[in-house]
């Protein structure tokens, strides 16, 4: 569903991702790990083209994403992102948030979009938060908005940016059993995350990165239980 | 003493060159101002462009407008300007006008540069990764938060303008100050026509300032959580 060969991208003369090759299946759950500045978030953004690609190819459902003849904001409405930061439109009551896009670019009527705005929010437990504004919000309803809002494209991806790194402790866990609903569901996910007790729990596959490669990958429980590599072994003894 | 011998019945006389004045002064100032408004949204997104072709010539005009004097500006276009691509003056108004929209562009147009730059670059990436355009992400996401941002520069921008507009004077504008001009050179009294242009003047960005507040008070509602007038439509 989403392969990427020989992935290089830099800031000028800072190499960030160094060449990753990997392969993502319909319906899989990966978790990426790794040390800060490792390069997770920009891998992570490559891949909805948030960041110009210097090197290599990413392709989604086989369509090349870095290619000038593909339809950059097609892929997008394809391929969710949740960010770190939330990132809610701050002028826009929740349920607005959540029907901007479809209606703007899937042309839903309003009442659609509201009606499918109302059922995902109450998927994610906040259906009576819809005519709130995000600010109302505590940052864990935040972040589950986001999730809705970006799960209101239908897309076939979500990718997370450690989604749940900004949020106080007591908070951490209602994003993270939405974060588990969708993957029980089915859905593809990529998870940057800190969180290693869900990538143990959730993950089909882990992936370690460092140094803006892959360092390791593997099962969760062979990257937790029996890692390989000595960088990996060195970064799970510091965060387990 | 001559100083408290003030003849206000020189200004009533004149009553009717001072209504003209506060008329052409609010005409020049609001043309201006629209103009200089739209032309400096183009201008300002321009600026934020990371085309160079777009950006360098922004920048060029912006530089050009905001690091001469009015006063020359207006002498270019109304002596120099218009009568070349003319032929002939197209009289005060349309040189006035044409001088303080290009004038006010380029302050605007800072800013709106400001006020896009300040919206949290998150918000742009969350549009854009949900699908929109370039072109929806500022019209939907950043110009309506952007603009919140910009009433106050906004409407100090209108004050200076209203202020500035009396420059339009020197090429026989009859505005306010003209309107004074007039008086003096009638009666060769100074004190009570420019004491009235400037009380004019006064009143008019007093309450061109309470409308701004009134306006930014207006768009801050949606922001404040106590008087979200949502509220209470749960579910609906
Ligand atoms: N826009 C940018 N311009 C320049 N350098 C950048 C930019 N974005 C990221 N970097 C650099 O790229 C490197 C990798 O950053 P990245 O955000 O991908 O790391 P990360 O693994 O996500 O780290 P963290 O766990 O702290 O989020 C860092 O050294 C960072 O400073
Ligand atoms: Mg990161």
């Amino acid at each position: 569903m989403i392969k990427i060969e020989n992935l290089h991208k830099s800031f000028g003369e800072l190499h960030v991702l160094n060449g990753i090759d990997y392969e993502i299946q319909e319906k899989e759950v990966v978790c990426v790990i790794g040390p800060s500045g490792s390069g997770k978030s920009t891998f992570l953004r490559c891949i909805n083209l948030l960041e110009e690609i210097s090197d290599g190819a990413i392709y989604i459902d086989g369509t090349k994403v870095n290619d000038r003849n593909t339809d950059i904001n097609k892929i997008r409405t394809e391929v969710g992102m949740v960010f770190q930061q939330f990132n809610l439109f701050p002028h826009m009551t929740v349920i607005d948030n959540i029907t901007m896009a479809p209606m703007l670019i899937r042309k839903m009527n309003k009442h659609e979009a509201e009606e499918l705005a109302l059922e995902l929010l109450s998927k994610v437990g906040l259906r009576e938060k819809a005519y709130n504004y995000p600010q109302q919000l505590s940052g864990g309803q935040q972040q589950r908005v986001a999730i809705a809002r970006a799960l209101a494209m239908k897309p076939k991806v979500m990718l997370f940016d450690e989604p749940t790194s900004a949020l106080d402790p007591e908070m951490v866990n209602e994003v993270l059993d939405v974060m588990k609903q969708l993957a029980f569901e089915g859905m593809t996910m990529v998870v940057v995350t800190h969180e290693m007790g869900f990538a143990r729990e959730v993950a089909d596959r882990v992936i370690f990165m460092d140094g803006g490669v892959i360092v390791e990958e593997g099962k969760p429980e062979d990257i937790f239980g029996n890692p390989k590599h000595e960088r990996t072994k060195a970064f799970l003894s510091k965060v387990l | 003493m001559e100083f408290l011998d003030f003849r206000w019945d020189i200004i009533w006389n004149y009553r009717e060159s001072f209504i003209r004045g506060i008329w052409v002064t609010l005409i020049l100032t609001i043309c201006g101002f629209i103009g200089g408004f739209i032309l400096g949204v183009l201008l300002g997104l321009g600026k934020n462009s990371k085309k160079k072709w777009l950006y360098f010539p922004c920048k060029l005009y912006i530089d050009l407008f905001r690091g001469t004097p009015l006063l020359v500006q207006i002498f270019i276009i109304h002596l120099a300007l218009i009568p070349t691509l003319f032929g002939h003056s197209l009289g005060f108004m349309v040189s006035g006008i044409t001088a303080l929209v290009l004038n006010c562009a380029a302050y605007t147009a800072e800013i709106i540069r400001a006020g896009i730059q300040s919206i949290d670059k998150g918000q742009m990436e969350a549009a854009r990764s949900l699908g929109l355009n370039q072109f929806q992400a500022m019209r939907k996401v950043i110009l309506p938060q952007a603009f919140r941002r910009m009433i106050p520069p906004l409407g100090n921008e209108f004050i200076t303008l209203l202020k500035d507009s009396s420059l339009v004077t020197v090429i026989a504008a009859n505005d306010i100050l003209y309107a004074a001009k007039v008086v003096s050179g009638a009666y060769f009294r100074f004190w009570e026509p420019y004491l009235a242009a400037a009380a004019l003047y006064l009143t008019l960005t007093f309450i061109v300032s309470k409308v701004v507040s009134l306006i930014e008070r207006r768009f801050s509602i949606e922001y404040n959580p106590r008087k979200n007038k949502n509220e209470g439509r749960v579910g609906a």
